[in-house]
């Protein structure tokens, strides 16, 4: 157990990184860290899925020297997963700062339960 | 024939590219645009229903030139073929239902941008139906949350914007998980496509291969998904996006966008996981018991509710504690249940929305019960069509919702340790939905004197008394004609594996 640990070192750090992210996207009051801990959560999904879809030695699925061998290469699909995800997350975090920047022109704040509060004091 | 298996991909491609359509369109115009193309896929998803239903197979689309274990797939059964329909036709009459406070509480030259919204909505959902491919599921998990938040937030206030960038967190929260379990899946499986990884999944349940890793990756999308869906203790963002946003933007949240993902966790179940591999789970109790709990909490906040959207909003939690009681039974009966209850908490909840609407214009625009006393009388179509929701709600015969309680009832009895506490609780929730139901049913129809209140009669409302006159005869076909869709049901999850 432990030993796995210790060479998985890098799968470890997203895990970690993960619940950062997520305890700060829902424990945060302040609109702008609960976007940052979003874009920590899923920075480490990615960097989980990126050190997964490496293998020490192998080098990237391009061919050269005409050598078409497998075990020469490694998977392409966790790059492109990656990507996509980057781009989703990308669109996420941008609709997440507009609805940020509406509420601050209109109470002046980003604390999200000073909002709640407010409101509930509109009685609307 | 092979023309009809172009079907599936075509109705998403449509709803899809009708959103840019409908953004250069006038406001006017993308309504017509917008109306004409949920009706066509509905033809083309009920031509498809027909076709599978006779033939008795599933067919599976090769999306790009590259076959199984490499490409993308689209793969439909009569199920999904049968939802894809059933979304549509809901969704065309909550948007119809809600034109009229759409033009009132938006301004002008966002209009044609709603539709846009729904466009979007739509062929999300359309592709968590058909989607064959896990990551593909993932990217419109995505598409529909943002949909959704336009949704919540087109009417612009205070409240609505706090309540979609609650919906935002807490969907965002679901996605990750969603995402990080698809991703430990791919780790384990080396497969996107659901076929392949069931099978990788069955051999490595067989060889007793990473038992920690699997259990850690149906907790971790079955959990995710549930955030999303709302339910209990997740439903805190509910109430207020439900409750606030415009009515037909509350009508498709509650009755499609929580079915979308509720078919993609079934979708998973069987598709990805196994059946019998899942019921071995520990997940499935967990999902069972925050069924029950969500069923007892949901209908107590909506009883101490003052507001009748938000009691409405209140009663979606519990509803959607019913389907997840249905899934937590693991047993074939109680999943034909859940599903029956899909569809049938679809059409009751968006027609209580909407006729609420129409209960609260004829009461100075108030939702506290006080003001909405005699109503029914000055809006005799909604009062009528809100009483006719509320007693599918309860459970009376004649509607949809006497035939799911009574599927949950017999998919219980054949249970041997869950029988006690799903009868117990089912029972319970049907007193307390009477409560708040018939409460509220009695206020409207309670008569007063010295009304001054404006009246609204049939013809002044064509289009609002045709869509609710629509959804009570949905109901009502989904409460007597129960049979052949149950059969339908059966057979779509026979195709499944």
């Amino acid at each position: 157990m432990g030993s796995n640990l210790s060479v998985n070192y890098t799968e470890v750090i997203a895990m970690i990184l993960f619940v950062t992210g997520f305890a700060n996207l829902l424990l945060q009051k302040n609109l702008i860290k609960k976007i940052i801990g979003f874009n920590i959560m899923d920075s480490s999904i990615y960097l989980f899925l990126a050190v997964k879809g490496y293998i020490t030695g192998r080098t990237v699925p391009i061919v050269v020297d005409n050598v078409t061998s497998v075990e020469a290469y490694i998977n392409p699909i966790p790059a492109g997963l990656v990507l996509t995800g980057i781009v989703v997350s990308v669109s996420v975090s941008a609709l997440m700062l507009s609805l940020t920047i509406r509420l601050y022109r209109r109470y002046q704040t980003l604390n999200l339960d000073e909002i709640s509060t407010r409101l509930k004091r509109e009685g609307m | 024939m092979d023309m009809v298996r172009n079907i599936p991909f075509f109705s998403i491609m449509l709803a899809m590219f009708s959103g840019p359509v409908c953004s250069v369109l006038p406001g006017k115009a993308a309504r017509v645009v917008n109306a004409a193309v949920i009706t066509f896929i509905m033809g083309m998803s009920a031509v498809l229903v027909c076709i599978l239903n006779i033939s008795g197979e599933s067919f599976v689309y090769m999306m790009g030139h590259f076959p199984a274990p490499w490409g993308n797939e689209i793969r439909a059964g009569v199920l999904e073929a049968w939802m894809a329909m059933f979304f549509c036709v809901v969704m065309l009459l909550s948007v119809l239902g809600g034109i009229k406070k759409l033009f009132d509480e938006v301004v002008e030259s966002k209009h044609n941008l709603y539709y846009v919204l729904v466009g979007l909505m739509l062929s999300s959902l359309l592709a968590l139906v058909y989607t064959n491919d896990l990551f593909t599921a993932y990217v419109f998990v995505e598409i529909n949350t943002i949909s959704a938040c336009g949704l919540i937030m087109i009417r612009e206030n205070g409240r609505t914007i706090e309540a979609a960038v609650r919906y935002m967190v807490m969907s965002l929260i679901g996605s990750a998980m969603i995402l990080l379990g698809i991703c430990m899946l791919y780790d384990i499986t080396g497969h996107l496509l659901m076929s392949n990884i069931k099978e990788s999944v069955a051999a490595m349940t067989a060889g007793g291969n990473y038992p920690e890793p699997l259990l850690f990756t149906i907790a971790l999308m079955s959990v995710g998904l549930a955030i999303k869906c709302a339910l209990f203790p997740f439903h805190a963002w509910l109430p207020d996006a439900y409750g606030y946003s415009t009515v037909s933007s509350a009508a498709i949240l509650s009755s499609l966008v929580s079915k979308g993902y509720i078919f993609l966790l079934i979708k998973i179940i069987y598709r990805v996981i196994g059946f019998e591999i899942y019921g071995d789970s520990g997940v499935i109790d967990v999902l069972f018991f925050f069924g029950l709990a969500g069923m007892i909490f949901g209908s107590v906040s909506a009883i101490r509710e003052n507001d009748i959207r938000r009691m409405i909003a209140y009663s979606s939690v519990a509803q959607i504690g019913y389907i997840f009681m249905g899934i937590g039974m693991g047993t074939e009966f109680g999943m034909v249940a859940s599903i029956f209850h899909m569809l049938s908490h679809a059409s009751t909840k968006s027609l209580l929305f909407i006729s609420a609407i129409g209960l609260t214009d004829v009461s100075d625009g108030s939702r506290r019960f006080e003001p909405l006393t005699g109503s029914a009388y000055r809006n005799k179509t909604a009062g009528l069509a809100f009483a006719v929701g509320s007693l599918s709600m309860v459970g009376v015969p004649l509607f949809s919702g006497f035939i799911s309680k009574l599927l949950f009832a017999e998919a219980a009895v054949s249970l041997r340790y869950r029988m006690i506490p799903v009868l117990v609780v089912l029972g319970i929730s049907t007193i307390l939905n009477a409560i708040y139901f018939m409460k509220t049913v009695i206020r409207i129809y309670t008569p007063v004197e010295n009304d001054s209140y404006p009246h609204v009669y049939l013809k002044d409302v064509p289009l609002y008394s045709v869509v609710l006159v629509a959804f009570v005869t949905l109901n009502v076909i989904l409460g007597v004609l129960s049979d052949p869709i149950v059969e339908l049901i059966r057979k779509g999850l026979a195709m499944f594996s």
